[in-house]
């Protein structure tokens, strides 16, 4: 906040230093109840205004369109845009470091105190609760897919069948429908 | 010494081909953990899965921790390494690598095509997650109502999730599940 050294125009677009970036991702983690998602987007575009609106969505909108954990992707965009490479790890290691530890110190308590009785009662609740919080959002997401004609309400419901009721592999499932639902959103552009 | 090896190469292996293929998120991934870890590796068991899920949702920080606490509970400090690079490293790579040149097809005809294939698939494979989960987490009567309750809850209402998960946390406490 109190950083004088930097006191430029706000003509000139502020690059933030690597430590800079390591520190504002680690604050994000800290204030990660509820989604980080949320938070990074405060902090990049409302607080520090490192990013206009539009180029956090382009940024989002890049994450939702590769694999793996969308809002790690975002830290690694985001650094990268940045400060490149180091930019980019700087960022992704900042947002890592302390969820990692975290969940190091609950495994080791889970690992001693699992079996516990009352423990295993608690997340006996919390772990049903978690799964309708789940259902809440699938169904949230599903809701727009439904709403239009064409392939995509199937495409949902034969990836939902062959993971979560036939559990066919991940890997064999998305060979499989990949190629067919790039090739029924071609042909019904068409 | 070649037995921890195995694993954790096995670790590195699985969880790396699983980020590659997770479209839609560290949510994506949940059953493909499940069928690897309780169903052909036998490394946990299914009550074990679900503590783990309900761990990496009630604390604070990205729900892609899931996998660390996999990784610990497997192998150790070590597995929660590998399986944590394994699953945020290589993804975030090619994130910020194709970061420079994305603006170039922003608004390229392919793009929106492949947008509009792979959104229902990533759906489904959350809709995947939680039929599973649902299964593992429904042990009795009363946890089916619970998941029932906070899917309604939830779905049609605005309150903050935790509530809800302390809420059945308490309810397991006094005994109920």
């Amino acid at each position: 906040m109190s950083d004088s050294t930097a006191s430029s125009p706000p003509a000139a677009p502020y690059v933030p230093s690597h430590s800079e970036l390591f520190f504002a991702f680690v604050r994000i983690t800290l204030s990660g109840f509820g989604g980080t998602l949320v938070w990074t987007r405060r902090m990049f575009v409302e607080e520090k205004k490192w990013m206009t609106a539009e180029e956090f969505n382009d940024a989002y909108a890049l994450c939702q369109f590769l694999p793996g954990p969308n809002i790690v992707n975002l830290t690694s965009i985001f650094g990268s845009r940045m400060r490149g490479a180091t930019g980019a790890f700087a960022c992704w290691s900042g947002f890592l470091i302390l969820p990692f530890t975290f969940m190091v110190v609950l495994g080791t308590l889970y690992a001693k105190y699992g079996d516990v009785d009352m423990l295993r009662r608690i997340l006996g609740g919390v772990a049903a609760a978690a799964s309708g919080l789940l259902i809440a959002t699938a169904a949230k997401m599903a809701a727009p897919v439904f709403h239009r004609f064409g392939p995509a309400p199937f495409v949902l419901l034969a990836t939902a069948v062959a993971i979560g009721v036939m559990r066919w592999p991940l890997l064999w499932v998305m060979v499989v429908m990949v190629p067919a639902s790039i090739a029924l959103a071609v042909w019904v552009r068409r | 010494m070649k037995a921890d090896g195995d694993i954790l190469a096995t670790l590195a292996l699985q969880f790396t081909i699983m980020a590659l293929l997770a479209l839609g998120g560290a949510t994506a991934v949940v059953p493909e953990i499940h069928r690897q870890a309780v169903e052909l590796r036998g490394w946990m068991t299914e009550r074990q899965f679900a503590d783990m899920f309900a761990i990496a949702q009630a604390f604070p920080g990205p729900n892609v921790m899931i996998v660390t606490l996999v990784g610990y509970h497997v192998a150790g400090l070590a597995g929660a390494v590998v399986t944590t690079l394994a699953m945020c490293g290589p993804t975030a790579l090619l994130a910020g690598v194709l970061a420079r040149t994305w603006d170039r097809f922003k608004d390229a005809p392919w793009r929106q095509v492949v947008q509009a294939a792979l959104v229902p698939i990533s759906v489904g494979l959350v809709a995947a997650s939680a039929i599973v989960l649902s299964q593992v987490a429904i042990r009795n009567w009363v946890a089916g109502v619970i998941v029932a309750v906070t899917a309604a809850v939830a779905y049609w209402t605005r309150w903050n999730p935790l509530w809800l998960l302390g809420l059945a946390g308490a309810a397991g406490f006094a005994g109920l599940v």
